[in-house]
């Protein structure tokens, strides 16, 4: 916390209290004594103070605890798998720990899956087709999003909400059944060619199912929420009486707008471009349904090895190298948001 | 939300684990191919022995061994292929038959027994449910009019380029089976088409890599639809499979006539076979239950619905006609004689398989 977001929090913190002098806080009192009366409330309660932790320990911890638990473990896991060898066996790899005479514990670590990741141009090539769809598909939607999500806050004010809602939508239905509708429209014979054909644009079916061009609508669809929505927030944010400064000193509005309104938003856009960036690298569903079999990308490959390969110890391997991939943005990502906040 | 949609779609995967996880006593826990049963079968079972089905399906046998690898998944009775069956029985994910327990045994026919000894010695491990043939699945009128005299009888249909770029723009469909696919390359140019050596096997990939140009899409179901819709012209198919699109387009009498063929060459037969997960927690009931899909009126309902050819020889009397009588469905004696059945590869050239597969597939 620094401190002007502290500013900001206290006239908040003010507002309830005096609104709820003895109320909510008086009877939280209250509650806690009664809860007291029941065994294991107080044994929770005796631990906690016994182990010095205060509440704000508590608080801190929980969301570590929480990591450790659902990410920091499976990953240890799969980083695991990944130094064992393929093996006919349940489950189809070898044990990286073995006891020796009761006594010893034997660590065999098998380089080789990590080995054959930089040796098969395939698996290269695979991670810098997903960089490259990736890369693309953030860019379209970037350039898709921005006009909506400036739209948005251009608009009435008691539109807002609606607008909004309109975003998020979609996510009320299953992602998966949102990608089979796409196979629906851009099929051979699907509603996008029945109108082109009709309307007369076209005299021949264009081919766009299972190709990249399929897969980056399905990216670009999917993922314009994470785009709009931060976006949103950052221009919402914006105060008006820049630009009409602006167009008083006789700045054109394309000037006025990359002069003012694009870098007031730029956290807004980066975070955007994050929020797409990362999960479509590692993107498998989409790849899979909507693209060709010409179309490489990580996510497939993934999926090769452990469902057509059988091959546990390498497909491990080449996730934890995608989970390498993905930190270099992801701490870039971390070290904008702190800039942030310190601004 | 994009997280959350995907390990949706893992759990779904590899959900098995809590999905059918009862072993109340009258369930038995069924894993089997899509399309591929009388669902009547079920209810009859159910009304006769009073013990309840739970059927749940998968379309590869890909995800039916990761899960069986995975361990735990809850089911009594899977179907998997003769190859995966047999690699799966070494890895001791089955337990074996109690043969006594099997009242129809009886009804089995050798000629099917014998060939899936190999991937289960002695039968101890599984009992055949369907076997079929992978061949050719073509829309008729289509072919004719772009190569009046063109080979359908014949792999040359496939893999000679300069026949099968005659059909490029009216669609080619592959199955995106490497097990499959290959063998029938190495049949094609006379090798053996089970070889593991991969010096034999990288002559697949040259033949494959050379007709990669004129394929549209390797897919394992989807042919069924395209053919019966008219949207392709040829399938690398499962003969079911491709007479269930024969029977829809002739259904919706849509002009398409689609037909099967079983190359001159040879074609690859393959066996879908019943066993029980040594984890399976109604044993009983498994067994009960592939005895009675032993029965011989029972097999025939499901021959006769599904279009694929049984192991069960008591059940011939009672087919249809045109299911036993289909030469693409019960192959005569003498092209019973050039299908070959293949088996699994060793984890090394299984490695280097799925690497040629995905260099072909990507076309690259």
């Amino acid at each position: 916390m620094n401190q002007k977001s502290r500013d900001t929090d206290i006239p908040a913190v003010e507002y309830l209290d005096s609104r709820s002098a003895q109320g909510p806080a008086g009877s939280l009192e209250e509650l806690h004594k009664r809860l007291l009366l029941l065994p294991p409330y107080r044994w929770v309660t005796q631990a906690i103070t016994r182990s010095g932790l205060s509440a704000r320990g508590i608080l801190i911890a929980t969301p570590y605890l929480w990591l450790l638990l659902f990410f920091l473990a499976p990953f240890l896991i799969v980083l695991k798998i990944s130094f064992s060898e393929y093996a006919i066996a349940q489950p189809p790899y070898t044990a990286l720990f073995e006891w020796v005479d009761d006594v010893f514990i034997q660590i065999r670590l098998n380089l080789e899956n990590y080995q054959l990741l930089f040796e098969d141009d395939l698996y290269w090539r695979a991670y810098l087709n997903s960089v490259k769809i990736a890369g693309i598909s953030t860019f379209l939607t970037l350039l898709v999003g921005y006009p909506l999500a400036y739209g948005m806050t251009r608009a009435p004010r008691h539109w807002r909400l609606a607008l909004l809602m309109l975003v998020i939508l979609p996510f009320w239905t299953s992602f998966l059944i949102r990608v089979y509708a796409w196979i629906g429209i851009l099929k051979k014979e699907g509603l996008l060619n029945l109108l082109l054909l009709n309307l007369g644009v076209i005299d021949q079916p264009l081919v766009i199912m299972n190709t990249d061009m399929a897969v980056y609508i399905g990216i670009i669809y999917s993922y314009l929420p994470f785009m709009v929505l931060p976006l949103y927030a950052s221009l919402e944010k914006m105060d008006d009486s820049l630009l009409e400064a602006a167009a008083d000193l006789g700045c054109r509005p394309i000037k006025a707008f990359w002069q003012i309104t694009f870098p007031i938003s730029i956290y807004g856009v980066v975070a955007g471009c994050f929020l797409v960036f990362i999960p479509a690298l590692g993107e498998f569903v989409i790849p899979d349904l909507l693209g060709g079999s010409g179309t490489l990308m990580i996510g497939k490959t993934l999926w090769a090895e452990f469902f057509s390969n059988r091959d546990w110890p390498l497909s491990s391997a080449v996730a934890v190298v995608l989970l390498l991939i993905l930190v270099v943005p992801i701490v870039a990502f971390q070290k904008m948001q702190e800039k942030d906040k310190a601004a | 939300m994009k997280f959350l949609a995907k390990s949706a779609l893992a759990a779904v995967l590899l959900a098995g684990t809590a999905a059918p996880g009862w072993s109340a006593d009258g369930v038995v826990n069924v894993y089997n191919w899509s399309d591929y049963i009388d669902e009547t079968i079920l209810q009859d079972f159910e009304k006769e022995t009073g013990i309840k089905v739970v059927y749940d399906v998968f379309d590869s046998n890909d995800i039916l061994e990761t899960k069986l690898l995975a361990g735990g998944t809850g089911y009594d009775v899977v179907v998997p292929s003769g190859t995966f069956l047999s690699r799966q029985i070494q890895a001791g994910v089955f337990q074996p038959l109690d043969k006594s327990k099997l009242s129809n045994l009886g009804n089995m026919w050798s000629v099917v027994s014998e060939r899936t000894a190999t991937y289960d010695p002695e039968n101890a491990h599984s009992i055949n449910y369907m076997w079929g043939t992978t061949g050719i699945g073509y829309n008729v009128d289509q072919v004719k009019e772009r190569m009046a005299d063109a080979p359908v009888d014949s792999w040359k249909l496939i893999f000679d380029p300069e026949i099968l770029s005659k059909f490029a723009d009216c669609g080619v469909f592959m199955l995106d089976a490497s097990d499959e696919m290959i063998p029938a390359a190495l049949n094609y140019l006379g090798e053996d088409p089970d070889s593991h050596d991969p010096k034999v096997i990288a002559k697949a990939e040259d033949l494959l890599m050379s007709i990669r140009p004129y394929i549209q899409k390797f897919h394992s179901s989807e042919y069924i639809n395209a053919l019966a819709n008219g949207d392709i012209c040829i399938a690398v198919g499962w003969s079911g499979d491709v007479l269930q699109a024969r029977d829809r387009a002739a259904e919706a009498d849509n002009g398409v006539t689609v037909n099967y063929s079983t190359p001159i060459e040879g074609a690859l037969m393959w066996f879908d076979q019943m066993a029980i997960p040594k984890d399976a927690k109604n044993v009983e009931n498994a067994h009960i239950f592939i005895d009675y899909i032993m029965r011989a009126d029972v097999m025939a309902k499901a021959s006769n619905y599904v279009y694929y050819a049984n192991g069960n020889e008591a059940s011939q009397a009672l087919l249809e006609p045109d299911v036993i009588g289909d030469p693409a469905i019960y192959p005569s004696e003498a092209a019973l004689e050039t299908l070959y059945t293949t088996t699994p590869y060793p984890p090394r050239v299984q490695r280097k398989v799925t690497r040629l597969w995905t260099k072909v597939k990507s076309g690259q």
